[in-house]
């Protein structure tokens, strides 16, 4: 069994998550768990890839991926500058 | 061929002119006396392709106009007091957005449903004021069924030059008088069209020069992608609360149409270089007007007379010069002073300016205007 | 799938919505289901009025137009009428859709105009912080309703379905893959389509009626519906106060711009030989 399970990973936009804790309460094996206000992945090997915390997340902030795929820069958002407080951008 | 002298009614040239503007899109709501008009487009529309909708209030047909006009097309309503009240959330909406589109708003007598089957001018200050918060808007007001026609066009010409709702004032009794009209040659002219960007790559729906330029508007759906917000924006089109871009967007905006005053201004003088008395009036109360300014100088009376064809902008200084000789100023309208207290502000001076106001729901009679004219000397 | 952000105005996120707000979600499942049909991004409007879903529009990378309150649908008739050819898209909540602007949706479902309406209802205002909405149920509390509400709701579904659309669906924030599939599917309809997606606004409905935090709230809405297709086979005591999730109405009928653009060729055939008119202004008037 152990050598045939799917493994992946998260990809979690830090400074998208504002903390609400949708994606912990649903997830089917506990996987999610938040520190500091933020989501984190803190059992991933549990993690069947339901992707019900990707697709129920309010805020974009977190994805599910198998984990042979590779993360794209675009993907982690990184380029954004986070000097400024959301609000800056927003009436 | 199309004939090309005929008998027809304001509304039916308004309508016409539109047309030959170019018209592709009417939304409208029946309301007297201003139905005409969407009886018309909804028969002459589908035959140059265009589109006729009967919308299920004026709050949706002006919405359903803003919405064709984004996509490039040409969008006119037309509508009468009640209906244009109910209108003017949406006339905000296209004027900060800065989006081309003409209303004919047939005058009727007011306020509430008032006496819909008789002429009234009580929506000159509503055009200019009847939306929150300052903003630009154009209006234009037809003396007989020709100008419909002419102004109309010009209506189309302004709204896609300068991206702004434009009115066309008319009343119960422009709308509805017949007159023979020769309608012109459709050889030699261009039909009025927005200016558009060359291309997506970086544009910027907002971005336009300091000095009151106009932006380039992108039709929706062709690859611009761009947001259009009633919410302040920048030169992105992004909402913005910053207190630096309210300030330059609504300096911009009002100064787009209030600097081109002068050269919007569009007014017919008779008599005025040497009267004592200038008589200024609009519309159909102007008929009346000239016919009395007449017989009066035809009596030897030194009385002129101003006709604006174009009352918002108001055309301050152009008014000032062509009244400057004049002593006292008579202003007959179907209100209570709405055009006199303009010409106070911005003629007034130490003159009288004397309002010959009407609302009683029948249009002036030479005769009561040339009373007033005597009494006045 | 392309890239889920690529859909976005990634310069303006994150957005505005409170922790825990279902717009999000929402907005997710319309974009995921946009780009699963693979629809070409330059052909799509979507418009929207006023309150906190209609903000969904200006992190969109599409033409989008944010309009005043309660017209979208209005503005959207406009867009779609003008340009038929265009994929027209309404995101809408249920003050802006079910009050203010309730005469456009069921005069739009009336004419079976090609638009898909996404209505996210989350019970209240939430923008002005608050307030109880037409679809704010009998007896809870709004800050107008400060002694519980003593109106009554719509059920948008059924009065769209009886104004005349012809695809009405309804799905929530925790059904989230049937929100998504509704959503496909009316995005597909030919004619005006309504899903109706409830939604939950913990910082006002949820803490107002003391139902709890953004997983609560979407507790409280899961536990109030059920699917029509599981609805049919359960007992009718059970089934009573029930909301139904899943397709609701679904019938083919001739659409509104298709009719028209058929009116049009028509009126063209019987009437060959008309030109536009393109007179110059500077006629001549033969009267006084």
């Amino acid at each position: 069994m152990a050598e045939s399970k799917k493994r992946f990973f998260h990809v979690i936009r830090e400074h998208y998550c504002k903390g609400c804790s949708i994606c912990v309460a649903f997830c089917p094996k506990q996987v999610l768990e938040l520190k500091n206000g933020k989501v984190f992945p803190a059992r991933p090997d549990d993690c069947i890839g339901c992707r019900m915390c990707e697709l129920r997340c309010p805020d974009f902030a977190i994805e599910v991926h198998p984990a042979e795929e590779k993360v794209t820069a675009e993907r982690s958002v990184n380029h954004i500058d986070l000097s400024l407080p959301p609000e800056a951008h927003h009436a | 061929m199309p004939e090309k002298a005929r008998l027809m009614q304001g509304n039916e040239a308004c309508t016409m002119a539109a047309i030959a503007a170019g018209l592709e899109f009417y939304a409208g709501y029946p309301i007297t006396p201003s139905t005409e008009i969407a009886e018309i487009c909804a028969e002459e529309l589908p035959k140059v392709g265009g589109k006729f909708i009967q919308m299920e209030d004026e709050i949706g047909s002006i919405s359903a106009c803003i919405g064709a006009s984004l996509t490039g097309a040409k969008a006119m309503t037309a509508t009468s007091g009640p209906g244009f009240s109910l209108m003017q959330e949406s006339i905000g909406y296209a004027s900060l957005c800065e989006i081309p589109v003409v209303i004919i708003d047939v005058q009727r007598v007011g306020p509430s449903t008032g006496m819909p089957t008789s002429p009234a001018q009580g929506d000159l200050m509503q055009v200019r004021w009847g939306t929150h918060g300052d903003h630009p808007i154009i209006a234009l007001a037809p003396g007989n069924v020709k100008e419909c026609y002419e102004l109309t066009f010009r209506a189309f010409e302004l709204s896609e030059k300068y991206r702004v709702p434009v009115v066309v004032l008319t009343d119960e009794v422009i709308g509805h008088m017949r007159e023979k009209v020769v309608l012109p040659d459709s050889e030699g002219y261009t039909i009025p069209r927005r200016a558009m960007p060359q291309s997506p790559a970086g544009y910027k729906p907002y971005a336009a020069d300091p000095q009151g330029g106009v932006p380039l508007m992108a039709p929706f759906g062709t690859g611009y992608r761009w947001h259009c917000t009633g919410l302040f924006h920048d030169e992105n089109g992004a909402p913005s609360s910053k207190p630096a871009v309210a300030s330059a967007l609504m300096r911009r905006l009002n100064l787009k149409i209030e600097s081109k005053a002068d050269e919007l201004a569009d007014c017919v003088a008779e008599g005025l270089e040497d009267c004592d008395i200038a008589v200024v009036s609009f519309g159909s109360s102007a008929m009346a007007a000239l016919s009395a300014v007449r017989r009066s100088r035809s009596e030897g009376d030194k009385v002129g007379m101003l006709r604006l064809k174009t009352i918002w902008p108001f055309p301050s200084a152009t008014v000032q010069r062509l009244l400057a000789p004049a002593k006292k100023i008579l202003v007959p309208e179907m209100n209570l002073g709405q055009l006199a207290l303009e010409i106070e502000r911005a003629a007034g001076c130490e003159r009288p300016v004397i309002r010959l106001g009407k609302v009683n729901g029948e249009l002036f009679h030479p005769d009561e205007v040339f009373a007033a004219i005597k009494e006045a000397f | 799938m392309a890239e889920f952000l690529s859909y976005f105005r990634q310069d303006r996120l994150p957005h505005i919505w409170c922790p825990g707000c279902g717009n999000g979600t929402v907005t997710g499942a319309l974009i995921r289901a946009i780009d699963k049909l693979g629809l070409d991004k330059n052909n799509i409007v979507v418009v929207s009025g006023i309150g906190c879903s209609s903000r969904a529009v200006g992190y969109l990378d599409f033409d989008t137009l944010h309009t005043t309150h309660g017209r979208a649908i209005a503005f959207a008739t406009g867009v779609k009428l003008a340009r038929p050819r265009l994929k027209v898209i309404v995101i809408t909540g249920d003050g802006d859709s079910a009050a203010i602007g309730g005469n456009h949706l069921i005069h739009a479902a009336r004419r079976n105009i090609d638009i898909t309406t996404i209505i996210i209802n989350n019970n209240i205002y939430g923008m002005t912080s608050g307030q109880a909405s037409p679809m704010t149920p009998h007896g809870m509390l709004g800050t107008t309703a400060p002694y519980g509400n003593v109106e009554y709701n719509f059920d948008l579904c059924e009065l769209a379905k009886a104004a005349g659309a012809t695809y009405v669906a309804r799905a929530t924030t925790y059904h989230y893959v049937l929100l998504e599939d509704l959503i496909s599917k009316a995005l597909m309809h030919k004619g005006f389509a309504v899903v109706e997606a409830l939604s939950q606004c913990p910082t006002y409905f949820g803490r107002k009626n003391k139902i709890g935090g953004a997983v609560d709230t979407l507790n409280w809405i899961k536990e109030q519906t059920v699917n029509v297709k599981a609805a049919a086979a359960l007992p009718a005591e059970k089934r009573a106060g029930k909301i139904l999730i899943g397709e609701l109405h679904s019938v083919e009928k001739a659409e509104f711009t298709q009719q028209y653009l058929e009116l049009i060729a028509r009126v063209q055939r019987a009437n060959p030989t008309y030109a536009r008119n393109k007179g110059v202004p500077g006629c001549e008037l033969n009267s006084d």
